[in-house]
Parts: C-alpha cells; sequence; structure tokens
C-alpha cells in the first residue's frame, strides 16, 4: 500500500502558481528525492504534505487517509529542516526528546529512545551539550535525530545538506541513506542537487515549474530521459546539445551537423528517426560517451575530429572542451588522452548511447 | 615617547577614570536623596550642607507608615502589577498575530504604534470625563486598564520585533513534532524571547510606576499613588523634605529590586531590538 497518495495538487502563493497539478503515489518504505532547481516548487509540494502549508486543491492521503484538513501534528510525520531548527535553549537530549515528550510517550521510554538513536547517529557524547556548542555536521545529526528518535509513518527532509561543506555532505549522505536502510521507513527528501539525488534515492521525482516532468529510477531517469530538461538536468558535466538535421545517407540515415559533419545512426535506432527525415533534431552526447578513436571501426562509433579549446584534469579524467558542428561540448576522456589545446584529436561518440530530441516539442524522440 | 603596553594601561587607566566620574555624577541624587530622608530637619536645612546624617534617623519613615501615606506606594504596586501583566500578556499574542498571520496586512502594527505617539496630557481630560461617566474614577480597574491600554502599542511593537526573529522552522518543527499552537508559543516562542519579554516588562512597569499625570486626574484617595501622594508634601508655606525624601525612597526600591534581579535580561534586551543579525 502506499503511504503517500497525491492527487491533482495545486498551490498558489497570492498569484505565483508554485505547485501545478501534480499527482504522486510513494510506495512504502521508498526512499523518494524531489529534485529540481530553485523555484520549482519542491519545497512548496513537501511542506504542503507536511501541512506546513495549505493545499489549494486536490488531495494528499497519507496511509489511505486524506489529510488535507489535519494539522501537523495529526499526519503521523517527521520533518528535517535546512537550518537545523534546534531549539537553543535545549541541550541535545531535550531537542531529540522533544517530539516524544510532546505526543506524550509515557516517561521511561524516552530515555532509552533518545539514547538509542543517538547511538545510532554517532552523537551519544553530545547529549548534555548545547546546540551552540556543536559543529554543523553535529547539528544535523541532531536534527535528524530529533527527527527518527519517533516513529512516524513519513519523513521528509527539507534539503537537511545544503549548509554543510562538501565533505562532510558526502558523508552525512551515506549516513542518511544507511539509516533508511537500517529503519526500512518512507523518506521523502528535497534537494535542488543531482548528484544527492543520484546517489540517494530509491526513486528521483524531477519537478520543473510545478509539475512533474519524470520520475522513476535514478539510472532510468539517466539513461532513458523522457525530456531535454530530464537529460540536461542529472550529469555532471551535463548532456551536451547539438542541433542536428536528420538525412538519408547512403547506408541508411545520419545525423548531419552544423559544420556538415555526418554522423551515421546506427541501424537500430533509425528506425524512430524515419519520420524525421529532413527535419531537425537536437542530438545529446553525455560527455563520457565522447571518447578518443582507437584503431578499427566498431559498430555504432561515430567519428569526429575535433579541435580541443580547453583542458580541465580532475586527476582521474580530463574534461575537454571543443566545438562539435558549431556548438560548445565537452568530453570526459582518459586522463592523458590529450596533452594540449589547440590540439586535433579523433573522438568517437557512441551513438548508441546518444538522445534525440524534437526540438519542437524537446521531448525526447524514442 | 611610550612603549605600546604603557599606552595602552594609560588608556585603560583613562576609561576607568571617566566611567567612574560618571557613575559618581549620576549616583549622587540618589545618594543625596536617601541621605535626607535620614536627617533630622536641623541636618536638612544646615549650611554649609552636612554629607551625611549625625545618626541614622527613622522619623520621617515611621510617619509615613503611622498616617498610612506609605500604603500609595501599595497601590503603586498594585497597578503597576497588574497593568504590566496584563499589557505583556495580550501584546504578546496580539504580537504574534500580527508576526506570524500578518494579521491587518502590512499597515496594523504601525498603526498601533502610532497610538503611543499621543502625549497623555491630550487624553487625560476626554478620558477623566468618560472614567466619571462609567464609575471608574478613583479604582483600582480604572487606573489598571488605562495603564494596560497605554502601554499596549509599545509591547505589541516590541515583541513583534522580538517574534519576528525567531526562525519560523523553530515553530514549524514544534508543529511537526506534535503541538498545537498555544504549545508552539509556550515552548518555542516564549524561551526564545526570554530576553526581549524580561526587558519589555522592565519598561512596561516603570512606565505605570513613574506615570504621574493620568494618576493625579483619575485617582482621589482610595488608590492613590505614590507620585500623586508626593505632591501633597508641597505646601505654600513650606516643603516637607524629610517626608519628600522618605516617600522617593520607598518609591524607588521596588525599582532597584526589580532591575538588581533582571539587569541580565535588561541590558540584553536593550541591544537585541537594535542590533538585527
Amino acid at each position: 500500500m502506499a503511504d503517500l497518495k497525491i492527487t491533482a495538487l495545486h498551490k498558489y502563493y497570492g498569484s505565483v502558481h508554485a505547485v501545478r497539478g501534480v499527482d504522486l503515489e510513494i510506495p512504502a518504505g521508498e526512499f523518494t528525492v524531489l529534485v529540481g532547481p530553485s523555484g520549482c516548487g519542491k519545497s512548496t509540494l513537501l511542506r504542503t504534505i507536511a501541512g506546513l502549508e495549505d493545499a489549494d486543491k486536490g488531495t494528499i492521503e497519507i496511509g489511505g487517509q486524506v489529510v488535507n484538513h489535519l494539522p501537523p501534528r495529526n499526519r503521523d510525520i517527521a520533518m528535517v529542516f535546512q537550518n537545523y531548527a534546534l531549539y537553543p535553549y535545549m541541550k541535545v537530549f531535550d531537542n531529540i526528546a522533544f517530539g516524544l515528550r510532546s505526543r506524550n510517550t509515557p516517561k521511561k521510554d524516552v530515555e532509552p529512545k533518545v539514547r538509542r538513536t543517538a547511538q545510532m547517529l554517532a552523537i551519544d557524547h553530545l547529549l548534555d551539550r548545547y546546540p551552540r556548542e556543536l559543529s554543523g555536521g553535529q547539528l544535523q545529526r541532531v536534527a535528524i535525530g530529533r527527527a527518527v528518535a519517533r516513529s512516524a509513518r513519513l519523513y521528509l527532509f527539507d534539503e537537511p545538506l545544503s549548509n554543510l561543506d562538501a565533505q562532510l555532505r558526502d558523508e552525512m549522505r551515506s549516513e542518511i541513506k544507511r539509516l533508511h536502510q537500517e529503519l526500512g521507513k518512507t523518506m521523502i527528501y528535497v534537494t535542488h542537487d543531482q548528484v544527492e539525488a543520484m546517489t540517494m534515492a530509491d526513486r528521483i521525482v524531477l519537478l520543473r515549474d510545478g509539475l512533474i516532468e519524470q520520475a522513476g529510477a535514478p539510472l532510468d531517469l539517466f539513461e532513458r530521459p523522457a525530456t531535454k530538461y530530464v537529460a540536461g538536468f542529472l550529469g555532471s558535466p551535463a548532456m551536451n546539445f547539438i542541433d542536428a538535421r536528420v538525412v538519408a545517407a547512403p547506408d541508411g540515415l545520419a545525423l548531419r551537423l552544423g559544420d556538415g559533419t555526418d554522423l551515421t545512426v546506427p541501424q537500430k535506432r533509425a528506425g524512430s528517426l524515419a519520420k524525421q527525415v529532413d527535419q531537425a533534431v537536437i542530438l545529446g552526447v553525455r560527455p563520457e560517451h565522447l571518447s578518443r578513436a582507437t584503431q578499427g571501426e566498431r559498430p555504432g562509433l561515430a567519428r569526429y575530429t575535433a579541435v580541443i579549446e580547453l583542458l580541465q584534469p580532475t586527476g582521474s579524467r580530463t574534461y575537454a572542451t571543443f566545438s562539435l558542428g558549431g556548438t560548445r561540448a565537452v568530453a570526459e576522456l582518459q586522463a592523458h588522452d590529450v596533452s594540449a589545446i589547440n590540439q586535433s584529436i579523433e573522438l568517437s561518440i557512441d551513438m548508441n548511447r546518444v538522445v534525440l530530441i524534437d526540438p519542437a516539442t524537446n521531448r525526447v524522440l524514442s | 615617547m611610550m612603549s605600546v603596553p604603557q599606552r595602552r594601561a594609560l588608556r585603560l587607566a583613562l576609561r576607568l577614570a571617566m566611567a567612574v566620574a560618571v557613575t559618581l555624577i549620576f549616583m549622587f541624587p540618589i545618594y543625596w536623596l536617601f541621605m535626607i530622608s535620614f536627617k533630622t530637619p536641623a541636618e536638612i536645612y544646615a549650611f554649609p550642607p552636612k554629607w551625611y546624617p549625625g545618626q541614622i534617623n527613622f522619623d520621617a519613615y515611621a510617619v509615613l507608615f503611622k498616617d498610612g501615606d506609605a500604603a500609595t506606594v501599595g497601590n503603586s504596586l498594585i497597578v503597576a502589577f497588574f497593568s504590566t501583566a496584563l499589557a505583556m500578556f495580550l501584546g504578546f499574542i496580539c504580537a504574534y498575530s500580527l508576526a506570524r498571520f500578518s494579521t491587518g496586512g502590512q499597515h496594523l502594527a504601525n498603526w498601533i504604534v502610532s497610538q503611543r505617539m499621543i502625549p497623555p496630557i491630550a487624553v487625560v481630560f476626554p478620558i477623566f470625563l468618560l472614567y466619571v461617566f462609567f464609575g471608574l474614577v478613583d479604582t483600582y480597574i480604572g487606573v489598571i486598564l488605562l495603564y494596560t491600554a497605554f502601554n499596549l502599542p509599545y509591547v505589541i511593537w516590541m515583541m513583534r520585533g522580538y517574534i519576528l526573529d525567531v526562525p519560523r522552522a523553530l515553530e514549524e518543527s514544534a508543529l511537526v513534532d506534535g503541538c498545537n499552537r498555544w504549545q508552539v508559543i509556550w515552548k518555542v516562542v516564549l524561551p526564545m524571547c526570554r530576553a526581549g519579554l524580561a526587558a519589555t516588562t522592565i519598561f512596561t512597569f516603570v512606565f505605570a510606576w513613574n506615570d504621574f499625570i493620568f494618576a493625579l486626574v483619575l485617582t482621589r484617595t482610595e488608590v492613590a499613588t505614590y507620585t500623586v501622594q508626593l505632591t501633597h508634601y508641597f505646601g505654600g508655606q513650606s516643603n516637607f523634605w524629610a517626608k519628600i525624601s522618605a516617600m522617593s525612597v520607598l518609591g524607588t526600591l521596588p525599582i532597584f529590586v526589580v532591575t538588581a534581579f533582571m539587569q541580565r535580561y535588561f541590558v540584553r534586551g536593550l541591544s537585541l531590538g537594535a542590533v538585527k543579525g
């Protein structure tokens, strides 16, 4: 059974239509990440689920019960806030115990529950301190502890890691994921960071302008994006988009780029393009699907001679910027594939893994 | 040339000397007030003035208590205490509503504080006529209501500022964790506003305590406050300096006690409102 079911949800802030008809079903025990750029409505959606905002239209069901008119305290949820929201005048112990106590947990049960939660998050040595005596990472652990100390049906996380530095963020990411595996509870996590979304989610819900652009398992979204937006949002560095035209070639179909180069389309993908001959398409290539060409032909690889304009070595890989059919593009190459800029290099494009997008609708052609 | 540590020491010494001098200047009238209250009439009028009484003499106090004049300090305490409590309670919940639910839109808060700008003298006689009509003249209720009304705008304005400084997420977190609005106010907002509450309470109390003009017009004998009683000692023929000073001492003591206990919050409250982080 679904722990959360949202039907045709709308939310307005004055004249701003922040959530514009969202349908969403989240199965019990799943870790769902709501991701999207700022202003896409993801936080509003989460706050509406929590009851901190009222839904203007549509229904929210938690555990099969419509909760639209219930105050937050009766929705059986727990929430972690971006800026920790710890009570500065209470010790860590009392912060974690707050939710238990306000729900009239028997006194004798409070302490063991707090201690167990603190152990799980490795903050049991901090229980006697005040929040002002803790570091950012510790504060976030306490904030998470306060939410998970109590057993709720739904756990909500509103960008909990965005105040932490990069290293701590990595650490907390795995911590939260581990916590989810341990507790097996339904969790909804909001972030604008696609890396966080990819690494943590059982399922990603990608929002844009108050609507769900696409939802699914991380790798599904990554490998089979439905729209140009999804293709460009996930992945770092982002996918390259190049304007092209479908042309008939001696051995099937090809994509003609702005500089006149033809890239042969593999046979098995030509079917979907048959109707597009002589029409414009957008070619989407991920940087990792461009590589230095090796000797000999391989099916599905197209060759392109590029002049490297910019090099960004990261150590294990090197990002090379060049012009692909008149558009600036990035290739993720082996560290020593290129040594200097202005060097001419033969690249191969994995045509089996590119996405082709209809420029009129921005939808991916399947 | 002086070395740097020397110069630093000199600067510190100058500052200390300055602070001591200023403190002495401000403390002197209070010292003088206390001393007069302990002097005999001969010592009060002695010239050159005597810096301290020959012996501590409680005659002036004894007279005040025997004649029942000291009861006016009790009246002051009653009206100040209840009007402060009432103004703080009403003002706080009103401020919460303004801060969190934007009650009355953007301008209600400004309009409320503008009420505080009315000079008391401009309204005291209309209020007197109204009080005569309602039979509120010279009653505790009458004075308490008026002080409450007069302090409310100030309390609302101050508390609204302090409440706005409480991060919303703290309240939301408590709402999710099982509290209703009243519990949120009690468990989160009040503790977060402690310093502001204390400072505002003191100011409100001091206003009621110091008020003269309203009390003069609206009280007769039953609930006359000590500030009104004081004026009775200024006579056409002579001024009763011993009584004046003794009564002033009695009137000053409660404020001393209150401020001593709340000094920590007082100082913090003053700077809190000023610097918004």
